[in-house]
């Protein structure tokens, strides 16, 4: 599903924030990408989002190649993916519903559809009754699931997620994650990002580990503790 | 919160490109604009107000300006001329010359003025009096001062002037026309100048507005990175925009054409009083179905335009970080 070969991302001031990192994510995985602050993983998000591209190497996502997607091309391969947020990014001047029926709207199905998927999906994340709210009225765990719940709105098929437990105590983050657990379930391919090593192990998922933009083998990870 | 998906409930979202759809989007895109503009409702009146009298300005000099021409266009055809007789004419001769055309049918009255009267009239009007006086004879003509009836028209008049001066006893006539085509020559240069002033202020039109949007565009820059992330195309996100300016131009030219009537209205009273004074029926012609619609439209093509511009330029700038 996400396949990544050498690819460096150079910023402007000649920091590198990736180097020559090669790695695969299979269809219907669920990885975990860890790492130090500033160890690469938004950049590596931010690759896969089409948000930045990269100084060299290839980054090919769901059989396309990004380097080939031209800038008029990206709203239309944005909403393949489903994308959640630390900050949640919601809009703040409408209601729960609008905020997850938003990318539908993006994508142009028509209202009564909308009306219908909005709801499977709040359900999803367990806020359907919330949906007449305005995301302040919610707990930062809610607001959360509201956005994921308009990253899972579209039915993608794959999800990337930017420490999305960052903002949010043990016991909510469990919560999320166990909602993402149960996207894998049916065929979602996730990528998360995430410094939160006790609960990714709780979990049991493969975990990918950066460090300066390489990629670190958790193996060695465990041999430098013991 | 059970799971409920199944294999093709995975299936990506495809958009259905259905016509109606796209009708739907922008209905509910130019209402969510319409909703936009109401909650902030001095702010926005503000706007349609200085577009409403920037454009009434020129629509309602050019209303004036087209009820001088047509008042002045029957003026024309009501002017009184002058008939010099040739000095050899005596009086009873001028005397039957004014009876017999002041029957013609397109002649409402004929006065004489003897050459005595006119020197008379010349002495004291003119101050040279006492030079006037060492003068043996008189030396002006008499002179018929014929007033066409009103229903002549251009053509009839010019007809008319020259049978009059066909005659065997006239020697000049002399119409006093320089002045109406002076006054027209004016209206044309007003005309003009309206045109210069209407196209200088419509750009004046076309700055507030995309000024206007330009702010808005930044107070919602994270409303439209978080849409542009999850997915929107330009087009998308620079629609509400679009809407926000057809809005403010079609408020605004429907304000300017009251702000005409209203002026119009305001002056119908002292117009038909003055009209009253010249026996005259001058009634005051406002602006026309094709000119209000002209009005409305280009305001709301100023509006869409401006907008346009705008965030065409704002919205490429405004990416994801």
């Amino acid at each position: 599903m996400i396949h990544l070969d050498n690819v460096t991302k150079r910023f402007p001031g000649g920091q590198e924030a990736l180097a020559g990192l090669t790695l695969s994510v299979d269809k219907g995985e669920m990885v975990f990408v860890t790492g130090h602050s500033g160890a690469g993983k938004s950049t590596l998000l931010r690759l896969i989002a089409l948000i930045d591209r990269p100084t060299s190497g290839q980054v090919i996502v769901d059989n396309q190649n990004t380097q080939r997607v031209k800038r008029r091309k990206i709203p239309a391969y944005r909403r393949q993916i489903g994308m959640v947020f630390q900050d949640h990014k919601l809009l703040y001047d409408r209601p729960v519903f609008d905020n997850v029926a938003l990318p539908l709207i993006i994508a142009g199905v028509s209202h009564r559809d909308a009306g219908r998927r909005v709801r499977a999906s709040l359900d999803q994340v367990g806020l359907l009754h919330k949906e007449k709210q305005r995301p302040q009225t919610l707990s930062a765990g809610e607001q959360q699931r509201v956005g994921i719940a308009r990253a899972i709105v579209t039915r993608p098929k794959l999800l990337i997620a930017d420490e999305p437990t960052g903002n949010l105590d043990p016991d909510l983050s469990l919560e999320v994650m166990r909602i993402f657990r149960r996207f894998n379930e049916v065929g979602v391919t996730l990528l998360i990002a995430s410094h939160d090593i006790a609960l990714i192990d709780r979990l049991g998922c493969r975990r990918i580990e950066l460090e300066d933009g390489h990629l670190q083998e958790p193996q060695e990870e465990a041999d430098q503790w013991q | 919160m059970a799971v409920t998906r199944n294999a093709d409930a995975v299936a990506p979202v495809r958009s259905s490109g259905a016509f109606s759809i796209w009708l739907t989007r922008h209905a509910s895109t130019s209402l969510g604009a319409l909703g936009r503009l109401s909650r902030q409702p001095f702010a926005s009146l503000m706007i349609v107000l200085v577009i409403a009298v920037t454009l009434a300005l020129p629509a309602a000099i050019n209303v004036i300006v087209k009820n001088a021409q047509s008042v002045s266009a029957t003026w024309n055809n009501a002017l009184d001329f002058s008939v010099y007789l040739k000095a050899d004419v005596p009086v009873s001769d001028a005397e039957e010359l004014a009876r017999l055309i002041g029957q013609r049918a397109d002649v409402e009255s004929v006065s004489l003025i003897t050459a005595d009267e006119a020197l008379a009239e010349f002495k004291q009007q003119s101050g040279f009096g006492a030079a006037l006086d060492q003068l043996n004879d008189n030396p002006l003509p008499h002179a018929l001062v014929v007033r066409p009836s009103a229903s002549n028209t251009s053509a009839s008049m010019i007809l008319l002037q020259e049978e009059i001066g066909n005659l065997p006893e006239s020697d000049l006539v002399q119409v006093d026309t320089e002045w109406v085509q002076r006054f027209h020559a004016i209206l044309d240069i007003v005309r003009q100048a309206i045109a210069i002033g209407a196209a200088l202020l419509g750009i004046a039109i076309v700055v507030v507005i995309g000024n206007t949007i330009r702010l808005d565009i930044e107070n919602r820059r994270e409303e439209i990175e978080v849409t542009k992330l999850i997915g929107a195309s330009n087009a998308f996100v620079r629609r509400p925009f679009l809407w926000t300016g057809f809005w403010y131009g079609l408020f605004g030219g429907a304000f300017a054409l009251l702000l005409v009537e209203y002026g119009l209205f305001l002056l119908k009273g002292p117009v038909t009083r003055l009209a009253g004074l010249y026996q005259g029926n001058i009634s005051v012609a406002s602006l026309d179905l094709v000119e209000s619609a002209a009005i409305v439209g280009v305001a709301c093509f100023l509006g869409l335009f401006a907008s346009w511009v705008t965030a065409a330029r704002h919205m490429y700038r405004i990416e994801p970080r």
